[in-house]
């Protein structure tokens, strides 16, 4: 184990500024993707069932 | 199905890709999931402190993976746009723009954590060499197409206009990777390569090579989640979006 105890884990000896700014900023990159992903879906979805309607109204 | 032999061109129109699409992201974002975990845990207990760079080389774990990905996806989408170019098909296009904005995202990540990797070992965050300016270069050439396709109002034109650029690009792939042997850089050169023993401990290196998996895996599924939104996007006129079950209400 690297680690005595959870502070010096979040210490990265010295260095945790830069290890955690590099991690944080990925996980966040991840999660705001996705998040776009899942909002990008139910805007599609909504612009489908709107054609779907305009066209059965044409019809 | 007949004789054995999977016919891959049935999966070449949006209509039956969607479906297969659809049943794949879960197992991609389940794996993606799991090699992550698995490569954090290497990374952070696992994997020693370094003799040289103490904890700070631990951002090789993300690092080096953001890096490989923001190159490797550029090849697959600029092979995507070339395909679409070649035959004209709709799905080719659609899955070059699928890539492009998590290949933007890999880049973005690459210079950032390669700018917080730099500070505690070179003294400075950002420097112009041959490997930064490359690097930096391949991230404007993702935004670069990504604009270039929205600036076209006739999404066929764009296709084909982003596609040339896409090609044009991928001239800076190697010259990314080569960099450092071409020119003399900041840059570190290859820790991992094909034709030597890799000049690392042997977990340092597992740990790298789960998360580059484990990132590989996540850019598989969000490129087919996007993918499936640019069909229903493009193709929300069509009768195949109007019969889907989520179509309904």
């Amino acid at each position: 184990m690297n680690w005595a105890s959870t502070s010096d884990f979040f210490a990265m000896g010295g260095y945790g500024f830069y290890v955690w700014g590099s991690f944080l900023v990925t996980a966040a990159c991840i999660a705001g993707e996705v998040v776009f992903l899942r909002a990008r879906r139910s805007a599609a979805l909504r612009t489908v069932r709107a054609e779907k309607v305009r066209h059965e109204t044409a019809a | 199905m007949t004789n054995g032999v999977i016919h891959w061109f049935r999966y070449a129109s949006p209509q039956s890709f969607y479906p297969l699409a659809g049943r794949m992201i879960p197992w991609f974002a389940t794996l993606a999931a799991l090699l992550t975990a698995a490569g954090l845990w290497i990374g952070f207990f696992v994997a020693p402190t370094d003799a040289q760079q103490g904890e700070s080389y631990r951002i090789i774990f993300v690092h080096v993976p953001a890096s490989w990905m923001s190159m490797f996806l550029y090849v697959v989408m600029a092979g995507w746009a070339g395909l679409g170019l070649a035959f004209n098909t709709r799905l080719s296009a659609m899955m070059a723009h699928a890539i492009a904005p998590t290949g933007a995202m890999f880049a973005f990540l690459s210079l950032w954590t390669g700018a917080l990797w730099g500070r505690p070992t070179w003294g400075t965050y950002w420097v112009w060499d041959a490997r930064l300016t490359s690097e930096l270069v391949l991230l404007f050439l993702y935004l670069g197409y990504m604009a270039l396709h929205a600036a076209i109002d006739d999404p066929r034109r764009g296709d084909r206009a982003a596609a040339v650029l896409a090609l044009v690009g991928v001239i800076n792939v190697p010259i990314i990777y080569f960099s450092v042997q071409w020119w003399n850089t900041l840059h570190q050169g290859a820790s991992v390569s094909l034709t030597r023993a890799p000049s690392m401990a042997a977990t340092m290196l597992t740990g790298m090579l789960v998360m580059a998996l484990a990132f590989w895996m996540y850019s598989i599924a969000a490129a087919l989640a996007r993918v499936r939104a640019i069909m229903l996007e493009r193709e929300a006129h069509m009768q195949w979006t109007h019969e889907l079950p989520e179509a309904a209400k």
